[in-house]
């Protein structure tokens, strides 16, 4: 029995030695070809490169950019483009997503049908080409001139999307600043109360104290800074508008793309996670005389939740990592601009890592903040 | 009728006892049921059909009234230009659909790119049978994508040589999704194993591929393989692109597939392996007869639902330029001739799309429903 046992510790470590050998032998050897290559075709190394005048422009912005600009300032714009569809496609594809799955178990035959088509006939389109679809009807929208007005001060033209904006200065940044200070210091004042309640008994009241935190106190800071909070409508002028907030074509497509998609997936997830919630839970709120609206987001979901993040976490990966189809519609997100400065300085290797390093930090921070709030709900609940 | 018994098992049927009734009665009675039940059920029904009635009037008239089935020839589009924005200009799909199925491969030999993939089809049907999971599938397969190279290539009497770089279309975008997951598919079983493995130097090899591979987006592996592939290589090792693609689908593959057969292995109640070591069997032995069975069995469902994603993410090769089907249908619209008429075409393309993940998505339905009736 002993040698058996030593004869298998052994044989695994053959194994092990045997197998990290393959690997550092074929990645040496990979390294040797690389260097070798890097330096016949003259391609410099190292990532000197990230200091110097890109050249490249990049069309649609928020931070401040030229051509002028280092490489390393280009990059930073990609990373925030990228954040920017990223981050906003999650929020409006979790709100699409919820509304089809809920809408998928409705009593109402046609609604639930709907849904269904809804979500069968997204899931099974590859979403390049989906991508590619809006963007062609982007493009095929009329001209600045006879732009399509759905509401007032909103235009729809070949131009993008362009809405009524209130624009941000400094006293308005400060504003924001101190109401978010106060949303999260009026989630910890709730949790305190939460916390007494259980202690004697007695209920209280939190909505006050939110309000004085994320209404009253911004608005006195409004006041005292003088901030202006008055909306700028688009205006057209000549061929283009002006004023407003502009959603280029491209960031418009692609936004539309990734949320349609992604929201026939978080669809289904919300479906079956409302699925998974026991019938008897139903039963118990209707005869408790609870009506069922009532009943799906203060029983339902919550219970529901439990089951429904940790997909929810892949889906959210998944369109981040999708929005780097950006580069097939022109839209200038991390992936298209690294891609431009390996097409301009050949450091291939530096791009692409750049690129991983990127994409693997925001998915490190989604699984994390996402980990974070799936044990805060288990918690919660139990 | 048909909407009738679409719904087997509806509240009207459960809850009240079965009476002859005329079929006039059961629709009323079903349509109160299911779309008048309470004022805002009405009131959603009636705002769907009103906002239904005005999409699909419209589509009516794109794609069916107004729409133009030909032109009289291939440079002069004069009447779909005529229907701009108010018709379809369904013309362009016959006038392109050889391009857009077969891309640049010869005109003449496209019987070849169109038998390979008839024999794709043939092949994925038989694999969704019951009676064909056995050993000798794995030798039709090897067979089947054989022939598949053979007709593709040619070279033999008979069959001239096509060099792949004229390959395009439908059978370039089922060659990259099959060949990706016949290797992808044993590779992803080893990483799993390998992940579950005690031996610590296995485990964090496995882990750091799986990780780095899903933690990054298939655009810029796909950007690895078209620019920095060619440094890794010594000189005069020139690999063609799509083989270069090729590697990086089956790389892919393999880290996304290992994670599903993790999650099967997973499933495997430890007593079967301890079965197994109390029969003697080697880790090899044991794997393969007892455990990955079992396993593979559980997850078939998740497997067909990653292979759909696949399938679709094989369209991606359009941004580094090689011609599946969706790269094909792009570049038969940069015909000055038919430039606008883009939205056709992705429609007819969508279509083909939609009829393969649909079907495997239908599949993987009804195996799980297969399984939850046992």
């Amino acid at each position: 029995m002993r040698i058996s046992l030593t004869d298998r510790q052994l044989s695994g470590l053959i194994w092990q030695i045997l197998v990290v050998a393959i690997v550092i032998a074929v990645i040496a050897w990979l390294w040797s070809n690389t260097v070798h290559n890097l330096s016949v075709r003259r391609i410099s190394t190292g990532f000197a490169f990230l200091g110097r005048e890109a050249g490249m422009p990049i069309a649609d912005s928020w931070l401040p950019y030229s051509p002028q600009d280092t490489y390393l300032r280009a990059f930073i714009v990609g990373i925030t483009n990228t954040l920017r569809v990223a981050v906003i496609g999650i929020v409006l594809a979790t709100v699409l997503g919820t509304l089809v799955g809920i809408a998928r178990l409705s009593a109402n035959w046609l609604l639930a049908r709907l849904a269904a088509v809804y979500v069968e006939m997204l899931r099974d389109i590859p979403l390049l080409l989906q991508l590619l679809f809006w963007y062609v009807l982007m493009q095929g929208l009329p001209a600045a001139r006879q732009a399509w007005k759905p509401v007032e001060g909103v235009f729809l033209s070949n131009r993008g999307l362009i809405l009524p904006s209130i624009p941000l200065e400094t006293a308005n940044l400060w504003v924001l600043l101190v109401a978010a200070i106060g949303l999260v210091a009026s989630y910890f004042v709730r949790r305190r109360l939460t916390a007494l309640h259980m202690r004697d008994g007695k209920p209280r009241r939190s909505l006050p104290y939110t309000l004085l935190l994320v209404v009253a106190v911004p608005a006195l800071v409004s006041l005292a800074l003088g901030a202006s909070w008055s909306i700028t409508f688009p205006e057209l002028r000549g061929f283009n508008f002006v004023g407003g907030l502009t959603l280029a074509p491209e960031y418009f497509a692609l936004l539309i793309a990734l949320v349609t998609y992604t929201s026939a997936f978080i669809a289904e997830i919300v479906r079956s996670g409302i699925q998974a919630v026991p019938k008897g839970q139903w039963d118990a709120a209707k005869a408790l005389g609870l009506r069922r609206s009532f009943a799906l987001q203060h029983i339902v979901l919550p219970q529901a939740l439990r089951v429904i993040i940790p997909p929810m976490t892949s889906q959210y990966l998944n369109l981040t990592k999708n929005s780097s189809l950006a580069v097939a519609v022109g839209y200038q997100d991390i992936v298209s601009i690294a891609n431009t400065a390996l097409n301009q300085t050949g450091q291939a290797i530096e791009a692409i890592a750049l690129i991983m390093l990127v994409f693997l930090t925001i998915s490190l921070g989604i699984s994390l903040f996402m980990n974070w709030y799936n044990a805060r709900i288990a918690l919660v609940e139990r | 009728m048909a909407v009738i018994s679409d719904v087997p098992d509806g509240p009207l049927h459960s809850a009240r006892p079965r009476v002859q009734r005329s079929l006039a009665g059961t629709a009323i009675v079903w349509l109160r049921a299911n779309l008048f039940a309470t004022i805002p059920s009405t009131i959603i029904t009636l705002l769907l059909l009103l906002v239904l009635g005005k999409g699909f009037w419209g589509l009516v008239q794109w794609g069916w009234l107004n729409s133009v089935w030909s032109v009289p020839d291939p440079n002069n589009t004069a009447a779909c230009r005529a229907v701009r924005g108010l018709g379809a200009c369904w013309a362009v799909i016959p006038e392109k659909l050889r391009f857009i199925l077969f891309g640049t491969y010869p005109f003449q030999e496209q019987w070849r790119p169109a038998a390979a993939v008839l024999i794709f089809i043939a092949l994925f049907v038989v694999s969704t049978r019951r009676w064909a999971w056995r050993k000798e599938l794995a030798l039709v397969w090897a067979g089947a994508l054989a022939l598949i190279g053979l007709l593709m290539w040619g070279g033999i009497p008979g069959l001239v040589f096509v060099s792949q770089d004229r390959w395009g279309g439908l059978p370039v975008t089922l060659i990259l999704a099959t060949f990706g997951l016949a290797f992808g598919f044993p590779l992803g079983i080893l990483v799993a194993l390998g992940r579950r493995s005690k031996l610590p130097a296995i485990h964090s090899l496995c882990v750091l591929y799986v990780e780095l591979i899903r933690g990054v987006p298939l655009i810029s592996l796909l950007f690895m393989a078209s620019v920095m592939f060619p440094l890794f290589m010594p000189d005069g090792v020139n690999i063609d692109k799509l083989l270069r693609a090729q590697i990086a689908f089956i790389l892919f593959a393999g880290a996304y597939l290992a994670e599903v057969v993790r999650g099967g292995l997973q499933a495997v109640p430890k007593g079967q392996h301890d079965a197994a070591d109390a029969l003697g069997l080697s880790y090899w032995k044991k794997q393969g007869l007892i455990i990955l069975p079992q396993a593979i069995r559980h997850v078939i469902p998740p497997l067909v639902n990653t292979f759909i994603a696949f399938f679709k993410d094989t369209s991606l090769v359009l941004i580094i330029g090689i011609f599946d089907l969706l790269t094909t249908a792009k570049t038969a619209i940069i015909d000055p001739a038919w430039q606008s008429f883009s939205v056709e075409v992705y429609i007819f393309v969508a279509l083909i799309y939609f009829a393969f993940c649909f079907a495997m998505s239908r599949y993987s339905r009804s195996l799980e429903a297969q399984d939850s009736g046992r």
